[in-house]
């Protein structure tokens, strides 16, 4: 933002001793108020070069996080909803545990899916990935910690959860069930419009299932039925498409098909994150790696993620723990 | 005996037979859905289940009026399934059982109260008319309420068709888009109470259940979308009721009874002849040629 460039330059002049401070981010700028002198129309680059920029507008001064001090230092900043969608996080996770029965299952994962990242989620079995997937999700209450997802609400993720969940005996048509992914436009009371119509039927031409539409989904193959939930992603148009295991049981051409429909979405600028079993796919497609046995053994770039020390280190934390382990003694049962 | 003598004579002679016969087409119009959900959901039984937990609360209400009160026990039957639903509900999701289970102890005990509180004022008859109803003493005021139910639950299920589907077809969709999967979960139980509550001065507590989930059955059988098996149940359920409101005129036999058993017997029939029967098994067609 050039036009700016005079007031950033005031703004990085002065930030090394920045004081009390009030930001206030709308569209995509800051409002910024410090010593007592208002800064308006940010190039938000520059702010973002100096602070963090947590979900929902909050900043945090990049160095007091960096000393974990996790002070908010004073620059109160309001809540601003939508308007934080602008900030690089599209989801951060703020030291999360989620519990089933009171066992906890994912500990203390801290981080954050950048905006238009593609993020795979591997571990062992009973590392807690779907779990993770559901937290995001909001379906299970966090016992400890916070998920940020940057202004987003739940209904602008795309979810597609493990197939065992849905119904298949159900008489739906294979048209109704993509138009499911207009919800966001139809609601629960409104009728289907022409143009959503026409959106389902691109979106079942793009998984290859044209000419589908008529038939009851219990008629389907695993696969084919596979391609219709992702023409239903199609249509939903999400920002953030969460992925839970897509390709278990899938034949290896729909599983072609379908992954390129995923870096379809991270060419879009989509976030993406997606469960996965199969290491060699993780290394083929995805950048990021969330690598998870219960905590977050790594997270970051695949190949650093996915070191074949930090997979025997997931396999042994996998192994260590049992339903009564206690909660947060990672570190003796990883000596152990 | 006429075409006529046989089966349209019994309502143009008798007032308490058209009764009995707009109540059952009330009855079928609005329960027939009902069921068809219920059984897609996998909730056949919870159905029964629910029937019974009405009793205490009709019997609450029996007492309460003095006697045999259609509003009152409707309004009882309502409270005590609404009760055991909710109850059910939050068991299950803080327990380790599951609904199902939670739903067989809280309608065994619900039914034992019942008869308890019955039988501490009632007579026997007015046990057998709570446990198998009297279609045919069916008054006025019976059949306002009764025809106001079945009215209330197809526009309610028109309202929110669209959101009752997807959540019985894929819940965790509509938790993610909507974000109020039980609040149309309960809607619907309230909806399945409401209907067993129209049933039972009818068919009684035992036997409201039967017009729910039989015609459901069948529908099942011939129907392969949501819409056609709605009018598929709707029309074996009123069938039923005429059919069976004839044969107890002309037979002398309970007319509850009657019409369960005419809506069996199109189930039996239909088990074996519908397109998914066993009679199509048995001789499949070659699978070239048409």
């Amino acid at each position: 933002m050039v036009r700016h460039s005079r007031l950033a330059r005031r703004l990085s002049a002065r930030h090394e001793n920045l004081p009390q401070g009030r930001g206030r981010a709308m569209g995509c700028y800051i409002i910024f108020e410090t010593s007592g002198q208002l800064y308006q129309w940010i190039d938000f680059d520059v702010v973002r070069r100096y602070f963090s920029i947590l979900g929902d507008g909050a900043l945090l001064r990049r160095a007091a996080w960096r000393r974990q001090r996790r002070d908010r230092l004073s620059l109160a900043c309001h809540s601003v909803g939508r308007g934080a969608a602008m900030s690089e996080t599209a989801i951060k996770l703020d030291n999360i545990t989620v519990a089933y029965a009171r066992h906890p299952a994912v500990h203390h994962v801290s981080g954050s899916f950048e905006r238009g990242s593609m993020t795979a989620i591997a571990g062992p079995n009973g590392a807690g990935k779907s779990t993770l997937l559901k937290a995001i999700m909001g379906e299970i209450r966090l016992a400890e910690g916070s998920i940020d997802r940057g202004g987003l609400a739940i209904s602008d993720f795309g979810y597609l959860p493990q197939a065992a969940e849905i119904d298949r005996q159900f008489p739906m048509t294979v048209a109704d069930t993509v138009l499911l992914g207009t919800w966001r436009q139809s609601g629960a009371f409104r009728g289907v419009q022409p143009e959503a119509a026409a959106k389902a039927g691109q979106a079942l031409m793009a998984v290859g299932l044209d000419g589908f539409g008529h038939r009851q989904v219990g008629s389907l193959s695993a696969g084919q039925f596979q391609r219709v939930l992702f023409a239903r992603l199609l249509v939903q148009d999400a920002k953030v498409i969460v992925l839970d295991e897509p390709f278990t049981a899938i034949d290896a051409r729909t599983t072609r098909d379908l992954l390129e429909i995923v870096c379809r979405w991270h060419q879009d600028g989509r976030t993406v994150i997606a469960v996965l079993h199969d290491f060699d796919q993780v290394r083929a497609h995805f950048p990021r790696t969330l690598l998870l046995a219960r905590e977050a053994i790594d997270w970051g770039p695949t190949d650093v993620a996915m070191s074949s020390r930090n997979l025997l280190r997931a396999r042994a934390m996998a192994e260590s723990w049992d339903e009564d382990a206690l909660v947060c003694e990672h570190d003796r049962a990883v000596a152990s | 005996m006429t075409t006529y003598s046989v089966f349209i004579a019994p309502f143009v002679d008798y007032g308490f037979m058209r009764r009995a016969l707009v109540a059952c087409l009330a009855l079928g119009l609005g329960s027939a859905p009902i069921g068809v959900l219920l059984m897609l959901r996998r909730m056949s039984l919870v159905g029964d289940a629910m029937s019974h937990a009405i009793l205490p609360g009709a019997a609450v209400g029996f007492l309460v009026a003095g006697g045999l009160s259609l509003p009152a026990m409707g309004l009882g039957g309502l409270i005590a399934g609404l009760g055991v639903a909710l109850l059910s509900g939050l068991i299950s999701r803080t327990t380790a059982l599951r609904e199902d289970a939670s739903f067989a102890t809280f309608y065994l005990t619900s039914l034992a109260l019942g008869v308890l509180i019955v039988s501490l004022r009632g007579s026997n008859i007015d046990l057998l008319h709570v446990l198998f109803g009297t279609i045919l003493a069916i008054d006025a005021t019976a059949l306002y309420l009764v025809g106001g139910i079945a009215s209330f639950t197809l526009i309610m299920l028109a309202l929110v068709y669209r959101p009752l589907v997807a959540e019985c077809f894929d819940p965790g969709f509509l938790r993610a888009v909507a974000g109020r999967g039980s609040l149309y979960h309960f809607l619907f139980l309230f909806l399945v109470v409401l209907n067993l509550v129209a049933g039972f001065q009818a068919l009684g507590t035992l036997m409201a259940v039967g017009l729910m989930m039989l015609p459901a059955a069948v529908a099942r059988l011939w129907a392969q979308s949501l819409p056609a098996m709605f009018v598929t149940a709707a029309g074996t359920a009123v069938i039923s009721g005429y059919l069976g409101l004839v044969a107890s005129f002309h037979y002398g036999v309970a007319s509850g009874p009657a019409i369960i058993l005419t809506a069996s017997i199109i189930y039996g029939v239909s088990l074996l002849v519908s397109p998914s029967g066993a009679l199509r098994r048995l001789f499949p067609r070659p699978h070239y040629g048409a």
